[in-house]
C-alpha cells in the first residue's frame, strides 16, 4: 500500500469531504421537510392528500435513486428544468430520502399510544392541539433513532451524485485513480472518511436520543 | 321528584357491524347523583360511558347534558368546535391513566386549562396546586408520571380531569389496573368527590365501593340494562336471575 501517496492526496480528499458533508446536510434538511409534509399528507383526513402522500412514497421507494437523479439532471432540461449538478443532487436525493422519512415520521406518530389522544380529546383539546401538544412531542422522541438510520443511509447515498459529476468524495477518488492508477488506496481513503462522518453523526444521534429519553 | 335530568341518554344504540353492543339504552342521571354501572366483561359498560362524551359515537340515540345535545349532528367543522366545548364539561378518567409522559404532573394538569381557558401561568399553577392538594398529591407536582406509582398516577389523572371544572365525571374501571394495596387511595379521592356532590358515573368491578358510594346501581348484560335500583336493592335483593348469577361470582371473596 502506498502510504506516501495517501499522505500526499488526503488534503484534497478532505476538501471533497466538505462537499459530501454539505450535500448530506442539505439533503437531510430537504428530506426532513418532505418527510414532515409527506407524513402530514399520509395522516390527513382528506383522501386526496392521503393519495398524494401514498403515491409519493411508493413511486420514490419503488425506483432506484440513481434513476431519479438521472431523470432530474439529464431529463430535466427536456421539460424545462435546468439545474446544475449540485442542485440536482440536493433536490433529487432530498426528495428521495424524504419518502423514507415520511414513513419514519408517520410510524412514530402512529406508535404513540391511542390513550394519549383519547385523554387529550376528552379534556377538550382539538385534533390539532392534541397533535401539537401531546402526540408530536412524544413522537419526536420515538423518531430520533429511525431518522438516524435514514440519515446514515443518506450520507452513504450522497456517493450517487458522483454519477452526475458532482465533485464530492467518491468522484474525487475516481479522479485521483485516473491519474495515479491506485484504486485500492484511493477508495480506501474515501471509505475511511465516509466512516468518520457516519460515526460522528451516529454519536450525535445517540446523544440526542439519550437526551430526549423521557425521564 | 321529577327534576329535569342532568344527563339524559335517550335510546342509545351502538353496533359494530352485526354486533349490537348497546341495545336501546335510556338513562337519566340527576345533578349530584352517583351512578355505578356493573356487569360482565363485554356487556357494553365502557361503550356506554364513552358515548357520553362521544368518544365512541352512538349508532343512534341522543346524549343530553342539561339542555345541550352532546352528539349533535353537525358539519365536521362545527362538530369539532361543539364537541370540544362539551368535553370540557365532562371529565373522564381511564383504567390506564393516560397521563402525558412528556409532561410533569404540573404540566399534565395545566395543559388544558392554559390552552382552552386561557389561564395565565400563575392562575394555572394555583389551580394545579389546589387540585393536587385535593387528591393528596401536591408534593409530587414536579415529578414525571413515570416516577409515580399506579395509585398516584390515577389520582393525578383525577386532578387533571377536575382542573377543567367539569359538570360530571366519568370513571371507567379506574382501579382495575392497580395493585390491590393502591386501590384504596384512589377510592378515597373518589369518595371525597362524592361528598362534594359531584355528578358521577362509575363503571366498576368493585361491588363494595359501588355499595358504599353510589346512589344507584345499573346492572348491564349483553348491551341492555337488565336491572337498576339503589345499591341495597341491587346487592341484597336483585330481581333478575342474571343479576343474581353475576353477583354470586363477584361478591365471593369480598363477602358482605
Ligand atoms: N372497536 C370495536 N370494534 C368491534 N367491537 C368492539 C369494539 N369496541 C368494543 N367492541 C365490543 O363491544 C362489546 C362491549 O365492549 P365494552 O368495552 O363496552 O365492554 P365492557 O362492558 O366495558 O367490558 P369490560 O368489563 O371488559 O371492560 C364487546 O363485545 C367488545 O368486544
Ligand atoms: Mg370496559
Amino acid at each position: 500500500m502506498d502510504i506516501d501517496l495517501i499522505l500526499r492526496v488526503y488534503p484534497f480528499f478532505l476538501k471533497a469531504a466538505l462537499v459530501t458533508i454539505q450535500l448530506s446536510v442539505l439533503t437531510v434538511a430537504l428530506g426532513l421537510l418532505c418527510g414532515s409534509l409527506g407524513a402530514a399528507a399520509r395522516l390527513s383526513r382528506s383522501w386526496g392528500l392521503r393519495l398524494i402522500g401514498a403515491t409519493y412514497v411508493s413511486v420514490i421507494r419503488g425506483t432506484p435513486a440513481l434513476i431519479q437523479l438521472f431523470i432530474l439532471y439529464f431529463g430535466g432540461p427536456q421539460i424545462g428544468i435546468q439545474l446544475d449538478a449540485f442542485e440536482a443532487g440536493v433536490i433529487g436525493l432530498g426528495v428521495n430520502i424524504g419518502a423514507y422519512m415520511t414513513e419514519t415520521i408517520r410510524g412514530a406518530i402512529v406508535a404513540v399510544d391511542k390513550g394519549q389522544t383519547e385523554a387529550a380529546r376528552t379534556l377538550g383539546l382539538s385534533r390539532s392541539e392534541t397533535m401539537r401538544k401531546v402526540i408530536l412531542p412524544q413522537a419526536a422522541r420515538l423518531m430520533i433513532r429511525p431518522l438516524g438510520v435514514n440519515i446514515n443511509a443518506q450520507i452513504k447515498g450522497t456517493a450517487l451524485v458522483a454519477a452526475i459529476s458532482v465533485v464530492e468524495l467518491t468522484y474525487t477518488a475516481q479522479r485521483y485513480i485516473g491519474s495515479t492508477y491506485k484504486p485500492f488506496e484511493m477508495f480506501l481513503l474515501a471509505g475511511a472518511i465516509y466512516m468518520v462522518i457516519i460515526h460522528v453523526t451516529g454519536l450525535g444521534v445517540s446523544w440526542l436520543d439519550r437526551r430526549a429519553r423521557i425521564t | 321528584m321529577t327534576e329535569k335530568p342532568f344527563i339524559d341518554i335517550r335510546h342509545a344504540a351502538k353496533s359494530y357491524g352485526a354486533l349490537e353492543v348497546l341495545k336501546d339504552i335510556s338513562l337519566q342521571v340527576q345533578k349530584g347523583q352517583i351512578v355505578a354501572i356493573i356487569g360482565p366483561s363485554g356487556s357494553g359498560k365502557s361503550t356506554l360511558l364513552r358515548a357520553i362524551n362521544d368518544l365512541d359515537p352512538l349508532t343512534s340515540g341522543e346524549v343530553w347534558l342539561e339542555d345541550m345535545l352532546v352528539n349533535k349532528p353537525l358539519s365536521p367543522r362545527q362538530y369539532e368546535r361543539h364537541i370540544n366545548q362539551m368535553r370540557q364539561q365532562i371529565g373522564m378518567v381511564f383504567q390506564h391513566f393516560n397521563l402525558f409522559p412528556h409532561l410533569t404532573v404540573r404540566g399534565n394538569i395545566t395543559l388544558a386549562p392554559k390552552m382552552l381557558k386561557k389561564l395565565s401561568d400563575a392562575e394555572a399553577n394555583a389551580l394545579a396546586e389546589r387540585q393536587l392538594a385535593h387528591v393528596g398529591m401536591l408534593d409530587r407536582i414536579d415529578y414525571y408520571p413515570s416516577q409515580l406509582s399506579g395509585g398516584q398516577k390515577q389520582r393525578v389523572a383525577i386532578a387533571r380531569a377536575l382542573a377543567m371544572e367539569p359538570k360530571v365525571m366519568l370513571f371507567d374501571e379506574v382501579t382495575s389496573a392497580l395493585d390491590p394495596e393502591l386501590v384504596e387511595e384512589v377510592n378515597l379521592a373518589m369518595k371525597k368527590l362524592a361528598e362534594e356532590h359531584m355528578t358521577m358515573i362509575i363503571v366498576t368491578h368493585e361491588m363494595g365501593f359501588a355499595q358504599d358510594v353510589c346512589d344507584r346501581v345499573l346492572f348491564m348484560d349483553q348491551g341492555v340494562v337488565v336491572e337498576e335500583g339503589p345499591p341495597e336493592v341491587i346487592f341484597r335483593a336483585p330481581k333478575h336471575e342474571r343479576t343474581r348469577n353475576f353477583l354470586r361470582k363477584h361478591l365471593q371473596g369480598n363477602a358482605q
